[in-house]
């Protein structure tokens, strides 16, 4: 193992901090983005008390807002965008990519590590850049961002805060860029000898996807990122008409620019963007639903094929977040029309999932809890999206609450669950230790009840035609006035779905001495990050490079006495 | 399912355009209900028949009928069905149906900026005078019109204060001066974007006066609450304070209203020339 001596002389720099190896830089990756995602949820439970209770003192952290403690409209905007930034660029994206991605692709591929090791470290680095900016911004004079995540000019043009936000992002858009090219190239050229396309592990196929999205998404905004930069630094007017007056000023701008040119440029990158956020989280769900049904994933082809699709289509319906802005009826119907087709592929997928678990023999583990739970609530955010992508629904529905609740619906319920599954189930291979089962289910059911304790009663304040980001909740509207009695249950769900996380945080720490000391293969799984050690070895991986034989979920083949045969076994055998 | 959306908070309808936009969110609720709770028993017995206790060995082959092709493609032609026969129509109506300036329709312009809606009514003349950001003056001119300009002089501008007759076409062109807004008007379903350097029409038809609304509601957590205009895009600090409010008129209540406009306006042009005068 002339290998493995070489790099135990690595310093403790090279090894923790600066590190090339891709499990490292994945669990910078996840500890980063979990921070970020727990800072996010942090500023949305602030937002919560203003909205049950407005103009009342905020407990506990009042005394950082000043102001006899309430949080002022500027603060609430504030904390709205940076809530969305937080969860969706620093949270969500870097744990499914950045994490998730990093750790398990080459190890799902047999690969030693990363096609590039040094654009995988520079990848990481250039978000964490991006980090401290976005939380520098609410120290700094100006403060935060306050224009929403989506940054519409004018508002964003003329707003206080925006410029670091931007500076911001231009960093992580770049670490997104070079994380997925990253994967791209990983999985094209590394995989284990035998490991043919068709037998990629779902999970694979969804990052693959994934990255593909990024890379051709991220650019459009990023130079549109840039263009707003300029708009607030250099003087253009790229996103600015002439003749705006603001509180009774002319604006001294050369003019000639259009506003809806950042919304297309915005949502060019932001619709697949929904799909970087569901697809990771599908992948993970495809593993372990597999697993802990003991048997093969209903119509693998099919959801390959779906998923492939879904990326496609993903770049030719962003217009439909735009449907109110003056659309004619060739650009609106040719939008709604792709937004219908693009919500078959997700039916497919979702399908193949539920019948997945007919004739299986299922555990309910934690990892499988929080898969399962998956399903009906990414249908429910998946379903709710029908009546927004008809433009004529829209025209009531659209920047209601009814859209928070559909999109938090598939990223919260959705796409958080399924990584907490990902990381109650890889958690094992990462430590050679497993999360307690009993923290687990007491992690679970609270949340799967305050998730849905905050989102569902969104729908009706949207039916009801409530506005978002509304600083006092609808208070001023006589419309909103039957539906507010909502928001204090909505908050007090929030702060106790905080509050069940805590026996989340308690186990990962609880485990990493405690836990149940396990094996390789602690849950009879069929892919080859099982094959490696736990936790696999330091740049290496394997004991040797695998090789595949098989069909990535071969679970309960008839006539045989282990109810799993990995991929590495030889068909005859 | 109307009934059941209506329960949920889905406001009255008042707006002759408002029953087919009703009816696209109502079917789709329809289709939405039946997915779910098709996937939901489907689920649910699975999980209670196949749970490892009671089924020790998984079946390698599950599922082996492809009903659920059927099915996907039964959702497929349904979300046809609801594209070209109902949202695309109604669509086309809301875009291409915008009566045309003069036609006898109602016509107004709406000016929005941070954080009130400006209200452009062009007078008997029914032409609009020209406006200019220059002219702009917070305190006595918020939209700039030029009153020396050509069927300027009997313009009528109002903030926050939205009249229409009852039974008649409106046609609305919204604009904004700063920021990106939107004009949401829930009872009536109509809901607009205001972009600066855009202008860009709505049209919609009240079916009921604000006294009948008012009548509709008592009972209800909106009795006394007249109708409201609302921001739904948001537009800065005061975004959730833009609110501005709407009284439909029969057609006596709204050429008194007009006659009343026209009083103030003769008043006010009178202390113009005041001014002027050498006394």
């Amino acid at each position: 193992m002339d290998n493995n001596h070489h790099h135990q002389e690595e310093s403790f720099w090279r090894k923790y901090i600066f590190s090339v190896d891709h499990k490292i830089i994945g669990l910078q990756y996840g500890v980063t983005s979990l921070l970020f995602l727990l800072f996010g949820f942090c500023l949305m439970m602030v937002m919560r008390w203003q909205l049950a209770y407005p103009e009342e003192a905020v407990p506990i952290v009042g005394k950082l807002l000043g102001d006899g403690g309430i949080l002022l409209p500027e603060i609430y905007n504030s904390l709205g965008a940076m809530h969305g930034t937080i969860m969706i660029f620093l949270g969500i994206v870097p744990l499914a990519v950045g994490a998730f991605g990093n750790y398990f692709v080459p190890l799902q591929i047999g690969a030693p590590d990363m096609a590039f090791p040094k654009l995988n470290m520079a990848s990481y680095w250039s978000y964490f850049i991006g980090g401290v900016i976005m939380i520098a911004s609410f120290f700094s004079p100006e403060g935060a961002a306050r224009s929403g995540w989506t940054s519409y000019p004018p508002l964003a043009d003329i707003e206080t805060g925006q410029t670091m936000w931007l500076i911001g992002m231009v960093f992580l858009i770049t670490s997104s860029l070079l994380g997925s090219i990253n994967i791209i190239t990983t999985v094209v050229q590394l995989r284990a000898p035998g490991l043919t396309w068709m037998r990629l592990p779902f999970f694979v196929w969804s990052q693959f996807i994934t990255a593909f999205l990024l890379v051709m998404a991220f650019p459009p905004l990023e130079a549109a990122a840039v263009l707003q930069l300029m708009d607030r630094v250099v003087g253009t007017s790229f996103f600015l008409p002439s003749g705006l007056v603001v509180s009774g000023e002319v604006l001294n701008v050369s003019g000639g620019g259009s506003p809806l040119l950042w919304q297309h440029l915005f949502w060019f990158l932001a619709h697949p963007e929904v799909y970087v956020l569901i697809l990771p989280g599908m992948g993970i769900v495809a593993e372990v639903l597999a697993n802990n049904s003991r048997k093969p994933l209903w119509g693998y082809k099919s959801l390959v094929y779906s998923i492939t699709f879904l990326g496609f289509m993903s770049f030719i319906v962003w217009a439909h977040h735009m449907f109110i802005t003056g659309m004619g009826s060739t650009m609106s119907s040719f939008f709604q029309t792709t937004t219908m087709i693009i919500s078959i592929p997700s039916i497919i997928i979702l399908s193949a999932f539920f019948i997945t678990l007919w004739g299986g023999s299922i555990r309910f583990n934690t990892p499988m809890l929080f898969a399962l739970a998956f399903l009906p609530m990414f249908g429910i955010g998946g379903l709710t999206g029908l009546p927004l992508g008809f433009a004529a629904a829209d025209i009531h529905l659209h920047d209601t609450y009814y859209v928070i609740a559909h999109f938090h619906y598939v990223v919260a319920p959705g796409t958080i669950f399924a990584m907490f599954a990902g990381i109650y189930y890889w958690y094992p291979k990462m430590t050679g230790r497993k999360m307690s089962d009993l923290l687990g289910k007491l992690h679970f059911w609270p949340s799967l009840i305050f998730m849905n304790g905050v989102f569902m009663p969104m729908f009706i304040q949207g039916l009801a035609g409530v506005s978002r980001r509304l600083w006092d909740g609808g208070l001023q509207y006589a419309h909103a006035s039957g539906t507010l009695q909502w928001n204090e249950f909505m908050s007090i769900s929030a702060w106790l779905l905080g509050l069940a996380q805590i026996p989340f945080i308690i186990n990962i720490f609880y485990s990493m001495k405690n836990g149940e000391k396990v094996d390789r293969n602690p849950w009879g799984s069929t892919t080859l990050e099982w094959v490696a050690p736990s936790p696999p070895l330091p740049h290496v991986n394997f004991d040797s490079i695998p090789e595949v034989h098989r069909d990535p979920y071969e679970y309960s083949i008839p006539g045989r006495k282990r109810d799993f045969t990995p991929q590495t076994e030889p068909k005859k055998g | 399912m109307a009934e059941i959306l209506h329960y949920l908070g889905l406001p009255i309808n008042m707006s002759v355009d408002g029953p087919a936009i009703d009816e696209v969110i109502v079917l789709t609720h329809w289709l939405m209900l039946v997915l779910f709770v098709g996937w939901g028993a489907f689920f649910i017995i699975s999980l209670v028949k196949f749970r490892s206790s009671k089924n020790a060995n998984a079946d390698y082959d599950g599922v082996k009928s492809h009903i659920s092709s059927v099915l996907e493609v039964v959702i497929a032609v349904i979300e046809i069905v609801l594209l070209v026969g109902f949202a695309m129509p109604i669509w086309a109506s809301r875009i291409s149906d915008v009566p045309e300036a003069n036609s006898g329709a109602f016509h107004a312009r709406i000016i929005a900026q941070q954080f009130a809606w400006n209200f452009h009514y062009p007078g008997d003349d029914g032409i609009f005078g020209q406006t200019s950001p220059n002219l702009v003056d917070e305190m006595e001119n918020p939209i700039g019109l030029n009153r020396s300009s050509e069927g300027a002089a009997d313009d009528i501008v109002t903030l926050n204060q939205l009249h229409i007759p009852v039974n008649t076409r409106i046609r609305l062109d919204l604009t904004s001066k700063d920021v990106i807004h939107s004009f949401s008007l829930p009872e009536l379903r109509v809901k607009q974007d205001a972009i600066p350097g855009m202008k860009i029409p709505v049209h919609f038809e009240a079916t009921m006066t604000s006294e009948e609304f008012l009548a509709e509601m008592v009972g209800t957590s909106r009795e006394g609450k007249g109708l409201e205009i609302a921001c739904a895009q948001l537009c800065g600090l005061g975004h959730y304070r833009m609110r501005g409010f709407l009284t439909v008129h029969d057609d006596e209540g709204y050429q008194a209203w007009l006659e009343e406009e026209k009083l103030y306006l003769e008043e006010n042009s009178d202390d113009d020339d005041w001014g002027d005068d050498d006394w």
